[in-house]
């Protein structure tokens, strides 16, 4: 059976630091005002009974992706390991995809953007044309994974193959790994927890677990 | 004091971003102009040489393209909207349109029955596409609602008739067709107003509501009331300019409603939290979610 990599949050550790965000733009050279990945915060219950949730959100990778399905150009496919992917040089840039997800994850950004108004030598470095005026979204970091194949590493166990936002989760909130491998982290901790996925109502299948409670 | 519900970070709905006046105007042109082939194509049989309206409505599909094709970030690449027969409505849009101009090309030169059917055929499964389009949007729930195609495909049609009886004032032999208008206008009306019974049913954003209240009373006046009346009361009396005003009152109550659909009532899904982790107090609480008009947490 090949892999199909999920996530795993658990909501009970996520202290809503954003540092997995920051590390996603570190990692992919996202510009100002494209967040792949971002952290809500919401305050929930009744007083005295007041909740504060950090919820952690980016593409979800869903096994019945919408963005695929409506996609006109098949720019958006998804891998067989459950990845969904964009090809930046097929796609038109039509939105489609972004009214399709319901997760608010995907962006279109048409013109350079630059931290300071000015490109500063490293934003330079690093900037994509490519990847404007076509949809961007979240990878799950797939050239980390993709990279497990040649090394033979373990993506979620061996941090070089694993995604940015995973390794730099402070409170170890964050999990990564092969839903299909029964020894696998993700699996034993969704054994263990009580968990939901967002949206399950829709139908799409998405590949981000979140935990609330001990089982 | 009750809690429940207060976003601090984006998590309630918002208003979509990424489609503009332009993509409006595709819906708009496109379901018109779609309309009016089809309606024109009712009316070949009366032996009129209608080929202007065909035309017209080439002109409209192609003005909604054209503004769509403006949209698109990387339009040197539009051909490549071709490529998802299989599962997308916007590349069957395309092979559709694609039909269609070639459908009216045809009728227009070769005046030919089949080729004018062709075309006002072409034009529906424009419209029927473009409802599909919006249907298969999972991210907005007020387009993925199972009635939205059906009103979209409603004003489509009604938006064409209303046009072709608009030309009873050149043609005075199309004044009868204020009936067909005023038949179209009731099969949307019923259509509105069970979207709207059954968006508050099941729940949706509550800025997708406010939207369409607001447009509630003039669209049911000016889209429906006045080319019921005007289109029957015009048909019967062999006033062309009555269904002349009929129709236009539909074209632009179409179109203003087809504006909001795309703009303001496309509010986004937004997150929910059905259940709040059990942190502090060791217990979970209650979820969230925030901004639909039934707060219910999934």
């Amino acid at each position: 059976m090949s892999p199909r990599y999920v996530m795993v949050i658990d909501l009970r550790r996520c202290v809503g630091c954003q540092t997995c965000t920051a590390a996603c733009k570190s990692a992919n050279a996202t510009p100002p005002g494209v967040q792949w990945r971002r952290v809500l915060d919401q305050e929930s219950g009744e007083y005295p009974d007041v909740r504060r949730t950090f919820l952690p959100v980016s593409c979800m990778h869903c096994a019945e992706p919408p963005c695929a399905e409506v996609c006109p150009t098949t720019a958006t496919q998804k891998r067989e390991d459950g990845l969904v992917t964009i090809d930046y040089d097929v796609c038109i840039g039509c939105a489609n995809c972004i009214m399709a997800c319901p997760y608010d994850a995907r962006t279109i950004q048409h013109e350079p953007r630059w931290a300071y108004g000015v490109p500063m030598a490293h934003e330079l470095a690093r900037a994509d044309p490519g990847r404007l005026s076509v949809a961007t979204k979240c990878t799950f970091c797939k050239e980390r994974i993709d990279r497990a194949a040649i090394t033979g590493q373990t993506p979620g166990v061996d941090p070089e193959v694993t995604p940015a936002c995973v390794n730099s989760c402070i409170s170890g909130a964050m999990l990564f790994g092969d839903i299909n491998d029964p020894t696998s982290g993700v699996v034993k901790l969704l054994e263990s927890a009580r968990h939901f996925r967002v949206h399950e109502d829709l139908g799409t299948g998405p590949s981000i677990y979140y935990i609330w409670s001990e089982t | 004091m009750k809690r429940s519900g207060r976003a601090l970070d984006r998590m309630s709905p918002r208003r979509q971003t990424s489609w503009d006046a332009r993509a409006a105007t595709n819906f708009i042109c496109g379901g018109a102009g779609g309309g009016l082939l089809a309606a024109t194509a009712l009316a070949s049989p009366l032996g009129v040489d209608l080929r202007s309206l065909i035309v017209l409505g080439l002109a409209l599909v192609g003005l909604g393209l054209l503004a769509v094709w403006l949209e698109i970030g990387r339009p040197l690449r539009a051909l490549n909207v071709y490529r998802n027969v299989a599962t997308s409505w916007m590349t069957r849009e395309a092979l559709v349109a694609t039909l269609l101009f070639a459908a009216g090309a045809a009728a227009v030169v070769l005046d030919q029955p089949a080729a004018i059917w062709l075309a006002g055929l072409s034009g529906i499964g424009l419209v029927y596409a473009q409802g599909r389009i919006l249907r298969n949007q999972k991210g907005i729930p007020a387009w993925r609602h199972g009635l939205c195609a059906a009103l979209v495909v409603a004003t489509g049609v009604t938006e064409g008739a209303g046009l072709l009886v608009m030309a009873a004032l050149i043609w005075p032999a199309l004044t009868p067709f204020g009936v067909l208008l005023a038949v179209l206008a009731v099969a949307r009306l019923v259509v509105w107003r069970r979207y709207r019974e059954s968006l508050r049913g099941v729940g949706v954003p509550v800025g997708t509501l406010k939207a369409f209240d607001a447009i509630d009373v003039p669209f049911v006046w000016v889209g429906h009331a006045v080319p019921i009346g005007l289109g029957i009361a015009g048909a019967l009396l062999g006033w062309p300019i009555a269904v002349a005003l009929a129709g236009a009152a539909a074209v632009v109550a179409g179109a203003w409603f087809k504006f909001v659909l795309i703009g303001r009532a496309a509010l986004t899904q937004g997150f929910a939290l059905p259940q709040a982790p059990a942190r502090g107090s060791g217990r979970p609480g209650v979820g969230a979610r925030p901004g639909w008009s039934r707060a219910k947490a999934q």
